[in-house]
């Protein structure tokens, strides 16, 4: 048995039979990163020797009684963006690359409550910009499936690192696709949840009314643990919503016979990858086996979409981004004469080019005369993008695109021609533009062997139905089973 | 210069820090004077990540003083980010209010020589102030201290109603008395929780165009924004009189040269690229939450001043001084309440102890002793315990090392004379030895007594009961 093979909820079954060991289970994990991690490069921070004292304390702890727990000694990795008290979060920006949080993201307190065990701080786009993980100022990460291809992003270190088995499962976060897009690239599972189901309180902040934490994971039934972890109300972050908590592995019922599902003619369209197209009409006509009713819809205003969000997302990005200045935690140029030049200086050296050209942007997109004609244009456009969306939930209870226009793209294919890099994101931003859930999970590989990712898009709040939904294809189609990462070269 | 020739156009931004306990966006305590970085958290020194929750007591001080300012209360505000680089800024934005201000159209109303005179308010908002920058005296740089980072403000415009710096100052201490009596700010100016922006323009009488205007930034005393008023009405029609044109700019003002300077002017103006917060949700207000925070509504200046005229009969002029402060006019009430004698607590206020807050620079609010120790000195001279020029120094020694007037008097040996056996012996002593102002008496010089009697004063260093004293001068001279 290949323990790293395993999804979580399976290691949970050998534990509670006895048949592994926390410390097995761990151990099996670092084994996995020495092995692969030189290939892969998913790691900002490796916590192996970390996660191997805490796996012994924590398996004394049980053996003891002292804690109980579905979770505990569950290993995960987590997307440097989001902040661990004492460990490194440096957003894979040259910035923070010393920053070491004083304090655990809500998520993290989370975590550590169910005494997981943190395996370590996985790679990004700087600053959650971009859609490879090529952006990171320390170093690419590769995509398991073929190393000469990207992993996607931003949250592209996480992808990797499940579907290479380096970790169980991770956290990933989500401003315009960067949980989806990478587990479409990376064969695996991505949940973008509902703007207002997890606390941001702790995630460094790229777009604060879009950014969303998820779980990324080899499975659905994980993916839906995992949310039932993270997801809840914080005090902390007022934008977070105070439903009451649900146990959405209840919503996994293999079953969608009457499920209604809208599929956007705009979505299939020009710039979509025709291999892509042909994998996701084999998906619906799963679904139309499995029993659901599907049908073609217009989504008219999804073609604004993107220019709306590139537009927010920047205006946002240029004012949370004010904080990384040169005068505390972060990066300060080593010579300056005026406290302009320490702001000049610092920030022209400690950020990347795509991190600059999004503050750029976003600058100019706020300035005085410029304001009324995008900012606010795409406030407009961006309760259009709703309205839309909710007209779309009245005839059906989920909406099913692409997740990304094409398959992994090469390395150093698309790094150096930024719109080209945007048109990535066409199919996703629209989910966080209306603040809704998506799913991304595999529908099959192209001739290459590369996975295709198809998305479902839930109405507000209703993660259990593109839960479900997700549940009952992966069950049918049994990915998985039948495709497996090779490491080409 | 024929300034007589010249109207002149005033507005201020007034900021004003709230005294609740906690800062606007995290639970640090926004108490005055701790060491550098000790009320910091995450939130408020701006660590990555983290997020702002709204202090709920903010908003309700807000309305409390846009009610009590005849404002307009939003039903539905929300707040904004207002960008710009500065170390004491540590996210590099304020949370301020932009387009939807909590409390807009109000007014404050002012006694001016030619009656009440309504000064408009364009709106008050809610934000959060910036931290402090202290000069390094071994390092040389700039050290930042954010333990002002996140301490809630409002800021209080008002219209360009204001015509002379008497009028200005009159407005503010109209508003510091307003929000001192409905106790949301301590309005401590020389720890900077009132401090104003003020801007100040001039045109010839007649015109209907504003001339341009200028804005002297942080002014925290009357004095000196009263010197600042005046020295710029000066500077810019001299100005216009040279034929020049005013300049639109920021200036900062220097007590010691009694000038301004600029600190920046027009070209470089920041842009501060204001847009909704996105980390806070809107500010939704319902009918029911204002009516109550109208209900908790203290009673303000205007109607203390007439309560003060009709059940007191204090006089105009004396209620106003009173009421003009919070402190005063509880300091007065407190001590009526007690001693049952309005009208001596009155005079105590409004002579010796605004004197002594003039002479001292004191703000009412720094009055070392309560209202109930005021009581006792005047029931003390009722009693006849003291005398009243006793109690004038019995007062002063209050100012100095407080405690009750009692204990001073004891201490001092400043009981009144008022043993008829003691007081006639003096009265012997002095007449024995003045043997000329008893002949100038006698000889028909009313006068003389007055001497006699101030010679026994002396005598006894002012402790003599002055009642007794004279009866008993007269007694002994008729005989």
């Amino acid at each position: 048995m290949d323990i790293t093979e395993l999804t979580v909820h399976e290691l949970q079954e050998k534990l509670k039979n006895k048949e592994l060991t926390i410390k097995e289970i761990t151990e099996a994990y670092i084994n996995r990163i020495n092995e692969k991690e030189k290939d892969v490069q998913a790691f900002v921070t490796e916590l192996t020797d970390e996660a191997k004292k805490s796996a012994e304390e924590i398996q004394s702890k049980v053996e003891n009684g002292e804690i109980t727990g579905e979770f505990a000694g569950i290993p995960i990795g987590i997307k440097d963006n989001i902040c661990t008290k004492g460990i490194k979060t440096t957003c894979s920006s040259r910035m923070l690359e010393n920053f070491v949080s004083p304090y655990d993201a809500t998520v993290m307190e989370k975590i550590n409550n169910e005494n997981m065990i943190d395996l370590g701080k996985l790679n990004m786009d700087e600053f959650a910009m971009g859609g490879s993980t090529e952006y990171s100022y320390f170093h690419p990460t590769r995509n398991p499936w073929n190393l000469n291809k990207v992993p996607g992003g931003s949250s592209g270190g996480s992808a990797a690192a499940v579907a290479s088995n380096m970790v169980p499962w991770a956290l990933g976060s989500d401003t315009g696709g960067s949980i989806r897009e990478p587990a479409s690239f990376c064969g695996v599972v991505g949940l973008k949840p509902t703007y207002g189901l997890v606390s941001r309180y702790g995630l460094v902040a790229f777009a604060s009314s879009l950014d969303q934490i998820g779980p990324i994971t080899k499975d659905v039934r994980d993916a839906a643990m995992l949310l039932n972890i993270i997801a809840g109300h914080d005090k902390k972050d007022t934008t977070s919503s105070d439903r009451p908590k649900v146990d959405y592995t209840k919503a996994l019922k293999n079953d969608v016979k009457g499920l209604k599902i809208g599929v956007p003619k705009e979505f299939f369209g020009e710039g979509i990858n025709e291999e892509v197209k042909e994998q996701l009409q084999k998906a619906i006509e799963t679904y139309k086996e499995l029993g659901a009713e599907v049908e073609e819809f217009s989504l008219d205003i999804a073609q604004y979409a993107l220019a709306t969000y590139y537009i927010i997302a920047c205006a946002e990005a240029s004012s949370n981004l004010g904080r990384f200045d040169g005068i505390r935690y972060t990066y300060r140029t080593k010579e300056f004469k005026s406290l302009k030049e320490i702001y000049k200086k610092s920030r022209s050296e400690g950020f990347g080019p795509e991190v600059k050209r999004r503050i750029i942007l976003g600058t100019y997109v706020l300035s005085s005369g410029y304001y009324d004609a995008y900012y606010k244009k795409a406030q407009q456009v961006r309760t259009l993008v709703m309205n839309e969306f909710n007209k779309g939930f009245e005839k059906y209870d989920v909406i099913l695109t692409p997740t990304s226009p094409t398959v992994a793209f090469d390395i150093g294919s698309k790094s150096n021609n930024p719109l080209e890099m945007y048109l990535a994101d066409i199919c996703t931003v629209s989910v966080n533009i209306a603040g809704l859930p998506g799913i991304s999970i595999p529908c099959g590989v192209d001739k290459e062997g590369m996975p295709v990712g198809m998305q479902l898009i839930g109405n507000k709040f209703c993660e259990e139905t593109i839960l479900n939904a997700a549940y009952t294809f992966e069950q049918k189609i049994k990915f998985r089973e039948n495709h497996k990462p090779e490491f080409k070269r | 210069m024929s300034r007589d020739n010249y109207e002149v156009i005033i507005g201020l931004e007034v900021h004003a820090e709230l005294s609740t306990k906690t800062k606007i966006f995290c639970s640090c305590p926004t108490e005055f004077g701790a060491a550098p970085n000790t009320h910091v958290c995450p939130i408020c020194m701006a660590m990555p990540g983290t997020l702002p929750v709204l202090n709920e007591k903010v908003v309700e001080y807000a309305v409390k003083a846009g009610l009590a300012t005849n404002c307009e209360i939003s039903r539905d505000s929300k707040n904004d980010r207002k960008n710009y680089f500065y170390p004491d800024l540590p996210k590099a934005y304020q949370i301020s209010q932009f387009d939807k201000p909590l409390c807009e159209h109000g007014y404050v109303e002012i006694d001016t020589d030619e009656g009440k005179k309504r000064i408009g308010l364009t709106r008050i908002h809610i934000e959060e102030d910036a931290g402090k920058l202290n000069h390094d005296d071994f390092g040389g740089g700039s050290l930042v201290d954010l333990n002002r980072a996140g301490v809630p403000l409002i800021e209080i415009v008002s219209e360009p109603d204001i015509r002379s710096s008497e009028e200005a100052e009159k407005y503010l201490r109209k508003l510091k008395s307003i929000l001192e009596y409905i106790e949301v700010s301590d309005c401590k100016m020389q720890e900077g929780s009132l401090r104003a922006d003020v801007n100040v323009s001039v045109r010839k009488k007649g015109d209907t165009k504003f001339g341009t205007r200028t804005e002297t930034k942080n002014m925290n005393s009357f004095k000196s924004i009263t010197r600042e008023i005046e020295y710029e009405i000066d500077r810019q029609i001299d100005i216009i009189e040279d034929g020049g044109e005013v300049e639109q700019e920021t200036l900062r003002w220097d007590d010691v040269s009694g000038k301004t300077f600029p600190m920046r002017n027009k070209e470089d103006a920041e842009d501060y690229r204001y847009f909704p917060e996105p980390d806070l949700v809107a500010i939704k207000l319902s009918e029911e939450y204002i009516e109550n925070i109208k209900k908790s509504l203290p009673e303000l200046p205007e109607s203390r001043k007439q309560r003060y005229l009709e059940e007191y009969k204090l006089s105009e002029k004396d209620a106003n001084i009173i009421t003009s402060s919070k402190y005063l006019s509880d300091l007065f009430e407190g001590a009526t309440k007690i001693c049952n004698n309005p009208k001596a607590v009155n005079n105590w206020i409004i002579s010796d102890i605004s004197r002594i807050l003039n002479e001292t620079e004191m703000e009412p609010i720094e009055i070392p002793f309560d209202s109930k120790q005021l009581a006792k000195l005047v029931m003390l001279i009722d009693k006849g315990t003291i005398s009243s020029s006793i109690a004038k120094k019995v007062l002063v020694e209050m100012f100095e090392h407080p405690r009750d007037p009692e204990d001073i008097i004891d201490e001092k040996g400043w009981v009144q004379i008022s043993d008829e056996g003691a007081i006639k012996d003096v009265v012997l002593k002095v007449l024995e030895a003045n043997p000329q102002s008893v002949a100038d008496y006698k000889g028909g010089k009313d006068k003389a007594l007055g001497y006699l009697v101030g010679q026994a004063m002396k005598e006894t260093r002012g402790k003599a009961n002055p009642q007794m004293l004279n009866k008993m001068f007269l007694e002994e001279l008729k005989k």
